[in-house]
């Protein structure tokens, strides 16, 4: 709260979770469709991030399904914007003074996005709370403009605050813990993606997503009335990306994924994600020049 | 004396390529300097931290010297009438040098001349204009724009640049950063916009700010905050590079002792150290007997630990990194090695090449090549076997999941608790060495084979499926995996052909390539590893027998004959018997026709062939035994009977059976000293 509290004092806009499962923070079209193109743009929001594969039956106290991440994009990156970051963690509560804190060299590279960026893991104490990075290129596209994006780990940053073992320790308040909340969804989605979810059902689930991905960029493509291409659902096409991405993951878990296939189901989605960003730019670069 | 200070503020520059950022730095300034014509280009000293580049150079002149550019124009004759006028050619002349008549003066080409004197411009204005090209011009390996897209590039975004000469700012732009007199210290230990006026004030400066700009103040004060650390008798595990990450991480460092509980000292140290070095960064402990402690050295980059709130972070991670390796271990022995073969099958080796179970069979095979080849005992041989069947399996652990950079040793770890032999655990643990130039290659003779077996099918696999390795990209190292072949066979003499490695390999089409690529390899090896010059590896490469550990024989007997007298003549001989045969399109390699002594002409040349004889006779016989360091002087031998033919003996003479007949002797002696080397290859030193 403090946090977003923070980013909105620093300009940003303060969301709300995007509503598709999601892998991580970056790809909400808050992020991964808003750094794309001229346009400035500074958000906060806070996503919960499903990853299938590091589920552990809630039985490591450093790993989960799902965790929550404190996602931020300054579009431009301000000169500032270390020291910014760095502020926001004075702000709840963390004296930088007292504590070892580095930034160390961690490049970031999404196959399935066509994304990658510059940037570090930030080190405190030896524990890695944020993920900083100076994007690059998103969908295949090299960014006009260079956004900064935040991703704090706040399981680890709260553990590290109230000085717990385990994440399932942490105080959620003064009644409940971490785990008392969320240890049942762990338990229960690591044996759904791990044991029961059933293979053929996610492959048809992943295949129609596609598809209805494809039918909709096609369809953009032979638009040609200005009013209407500008409401053309290119969101709604990436909602069936993420989808994808998502249900992808998903079969990985499963085990359903030989290495093999991996590296062509990987190609499929960036494949969605590459043609959505070119949407999405072709979209809005119409819609600027008419207005 | 001048002084030129150049700092460079950044964001965090990574660890790895701190250095190799200011050494480019150096070089590109005085390189700069170079070509601005000074009298004295100074002395030019580099140092860095995370966040800064920063260049001193002293002795640099104010200014270029002036100099003398002399122009030409019209002759005399027409410059000036009759009279003694100028013409309008005089008139034109003057005024494009910028002078009046009177100041034109004739040469002594009679030509009209005008000197001038270029004023030096000054270094200032010069480093000024350079200064921009030489800091973007630092090469890193992924750079990164952050002003918008075609902007400029360097590793990490450039937030501030302090240039004075003589504690005057030397004004430049870079990516909307202009040059001035401030900078900046640690980010919380000091503040911003400090201004200096010259180096002692910015090193004063920046000390009083929290950063020790010199890498060795902050390699000492890491070691010896760790010494007094350290309890009695406990020592740092030394590591230079781990030593050099920190340094360059840091700009106060401080170091930190934690502890651990010492049951995670039954973990292997394998994993521990990998956990603590290369995950941590910490330095690892041991007593006097070299056993490992239940502490490590962090090193923070903050002043001080007071509270030792720093040190319970880094023990916290730690712990938790431990459990997680500890969880890995045993949830890794709920299934054996032996057990995960067939798992195998869902873990690509490469795309084209199908999963590592494929490989895995492929590596059976080329063990049985080289089983047989080397003849080896039966006992080693099923412990190659036993071990190229488990070697991969360890790539479906937790364990090397979670460590990647363990694989094989895991599985060496793990064969050994689950009741393989010693033999077989110690192969599978060493099968991917050596890792490159240096390094130990496998202790036992089974190891060497696993490991031989291994990179031979991969290497042959990827030739065969067409994957070379181009220019500089080899993104599956087949480079290196084909170097530690050349390494193995060489360094523990494994009577192997290299036909036979070849063959083993099955590359396919693309055999000749890989045997071409493999002798890349031993050349390399006997160049840059064991010092061999150039040419006497040409030399011995071009003889016709290639079994590698013979190559390494017969280099070194030629090496240590090749600068003696009779030795150098002989090879200018046998070149100029390769000339002759080239010249008269008389093959070298074929088997060349029977020499009719009949047609031998007395003197010189029935000499030689007279000497040859028992010659090639005792060569053939020493080499048959390896007894190189005997057969170079046999040949060497030869010498005086090889001058007084070429003193005597004219070889293309008319008469065409004579000719045929000189040519065919000198090219069966060729082949027959040329077992060896071939000698002719040999450069001449020309200090003798």
């Amino acid at each position: 709260m403090r946090l977003k509290a923070y980013w909105a004092n620093q300009g940003c806009i303060v969301q709300e979770p995007f509503d598709c499962e999601v892998g991580a923070g970056t790809m909400c079209p808050e992020t991964f469709l808003r750094v794309l193109g001229p346009e400035p743009y500074n958000v906060a929001y806070v996503q919960p991030s499903r990853r299938p594969t590091d589920g552990r039956y809630g039985e490591n106290p450093n790993r989960l399904y799902k965790h929550m991440q404190l996602q931020v994009i300054l579009k431009p990156a301000p000169a500032d914007v270390v020291e910014l970051y760095l502020r926001s963690l004075e702000e709840i509560g963390i004296d930088l003074s007292k504590h070892d804190c580095k930034l160390e060299e961690d490049n970031w590279e999404s196959p399935t996005l066509g994304a990658w960026g510059v940037g570090w893991q930030v080190m405190l104490d030896g524990l890695e709370v944020t993920q900083f990075t100076y994007f690059q290129q998103c969908g295949g596209l090299d960014l006009e403009v260079v956004p900064a994006e935040l991703t704090y780990g706040l399981e680890r940053l709260a553990a590290f605050i109230q000085d717990v073992e385990s994440i399932y320790e942490i105080r959620w308040n003064d009644r409940w813990t971490y785990g008392d909340v969320r240890l049942a969804d762990e338990e229960q989605y690591s044996t759904y993606n791990f044991e029961e979810a059933d293979v053929e059902f996610i492959w048809s689930e992943f295949r129609l997503h596609e598809a209805e991905c494809k039918r909709l960029l096609k369809r953009f493509r032979e638009v040609r009335d200005p009013v209407e291409r500008r409401r053309y659902p290119i969101l709604a096409a990436f909602d069936q990306t993420l989808k994808c991405s998502h249900l992808f993951n998903t079969l990985q878990a499963r085990g359903a994924i030989s290495v093999t296939e991996r590296a062509q189901v990987i190609q499929r989605v960036r494949n969605l994600a590459v043609a959505v960003a070119n949407a999405w730019v072709a979209q809005r670069t119409a819609d600027r020049s008419a207005s | 004396m001048s002084e030129f200070l150049l700092e460079v503020g950044t964001e965090e520059v990574p660890a790895r390529l701190l250095d190799g950022a200011a050494a480019d730095l150096g070089r590109l300034f005085g390189k700069a300097v170079d070509g601005m014509g000074l009298t004295d280009i100074g002395d030019v000293t580099v140092e860095s931290t995370p966040r800064r580049l920063t260049l001193v150079a002293r002795g640099l002149p104010a200014r270029q010297q002036d100099r003398c550019q002399t122009l030409r124009g019209p002759a005399r004759r027409i410059a000036f009438d009759g009279e003694g006028n100028p013409t309008r050619a005089a008139l034109g002349f003057a005024r494009k040098a910028g002078v009046t008549v009177p100041d034109l003066e004739v040469g002594e080409d009679g030509r009209l001349c005008v000197t001038r004197t270029i004023v030096g411009r000054s270094v200032r204005d010069l480093l000024a204009e350079s200064l921009p090209g030489v800091v973007l011009g630092v090469r890193f390996p992924r750079s990164m724009y952050w002003t918008g897209k075609g902007g400029p590039r360097f590793i990490r975004p450039i937030r501030w640049l302090v240039a004075l000469l003589d504690g005057e700012v030397v004004p430049f732009e870079i990516a909307g950063v202009r040059s001035g007199n401030t900078t900046w210290g640690h980010r919380r230990l000091g503040s911003g916009h400090l201004a200096v006026s010259g180096e002692g004030d910015y090193r004063r400066a920046l000390r009083d700010n929290g950063v020790l700009l010199s890498g060795e103040d902050r390699s000492e004060r890491i070691l010896s905050g760790a010494r007094a650390l350290l309890p009695p008798g406990m020592l740092l595990r030394d590591n230079p590079r781990l030593l050099r990450t920190l340094v360059n991480e840091t700009e106060c460092p401080t170091a930190v002792l934690g502890n651990f509980d010492e049951r995670y000292l039954d973990l292997p140290e394998e994993v521990l150290e990998t956990v603590m070095l290369v995950h941590q960064k910490y330095f690892a402990v041991q007593d006097g007997e070299g056993a490992m402690a239940n502490c490590f050295v962090a090193v923070a980059n903050a002043a001080s630990d007071n509270g030792g709130v720093i040190r319970r972070g880094h023990e916290r991670v730690l712990r938790a990194r431990f459990n997680d390796a500890q969880f890995f271990w045993e949830f890794d022995q709920r299934s054996s090695l032996a057990e995960r073969v067939d798992d195998l099958e869902d873990v690509t080796f490469q795309a084209t090449l199908g999963s590592y179970r494929e490989k895995t069979d492929r590596n059976l095979e080329v063990v049985e090549g080289l089983v047989e080849s080397l003849r080896v005992d039966d006992a080693t041989a099923a412990a190659a076997r036993r071990a190229t069947l488990l070697a991969k399996t360890d790539l479906t652990t937790e364990m090397v999941g979670e460590f990647p950079e363990l694989q094989g040793r895991v599985g060496g770890l793990y064969a050994a608790v689950q009741g393989e032999s010693r033999e077989v655990a110690d192969a599978i643990y060493d099968h991917y060495l050596p890792l490159g130039a240096s390094g130990p290659v496998p202790r036992s003779q089974a190891g060497r084979i696993v490991s031989l077996a291994d990179k031979l099918a991969t290497v042959g696999g990827m030739f065969r499926a067409g994957l070379m390795p181009t220019g500089s990209k080899d993104p599956l190292a087949l480079r290196r995996a084909a170097y530690g072949v050349a390494r193995i066979v060489m360094e523990t003499g494994a009577e192997v052909s290299l036909d036979r490695l070849v063959d083993l390999a099955a590359a396919g089409d693309n055999s000749s390539r890989l045997r071409g690529f493999l002798l890349d390899r031993f050349r390399h090896w006997l160049r840059d590893s064991r010092g061999f010059a150039a040419d006497v590896v040409e030399a011995v490469l071009a003889a016709p027998d290639q079994v590698p550990v013979d190559i390494s024989a017969r280099a070194k007997a030629l090496a240590s004959v090749r600068h003696t007298d009779d030795f150098e003549a002989l090879a200018v001989s046998f070149k100029r018997i390769r000339n002759i045969l080239e010249h008269a399109r008389f093959s070298t390699t074929a088997e060349p026709p029977s020499v009719h002594p009949d047609l031998l002409e007395s003197g010189a040349e029935t000499e030689l062939h007279g000497a040859l004889q028992p010659v090639a006779a005792a060569v053939g016989e020493l080499n048959s035994r390896r007894e190189y360091g005997k057969s170079l002087p046999a040949i060497a031998s030869l010498r005086p009977s090889l001058d007084r033919y070429f003193d005597q003996v004219l070889v293309m003479v008319d008469d065409e059976a004579v000719r045929n007949n000189r040519l065919a002797f000198l090219a069966g002696m060729l082949q027959a000293l040329s077992t060896i080397a071939d000698f002719a290859r040999l450069v001449p030193d020309p200090r003798r």
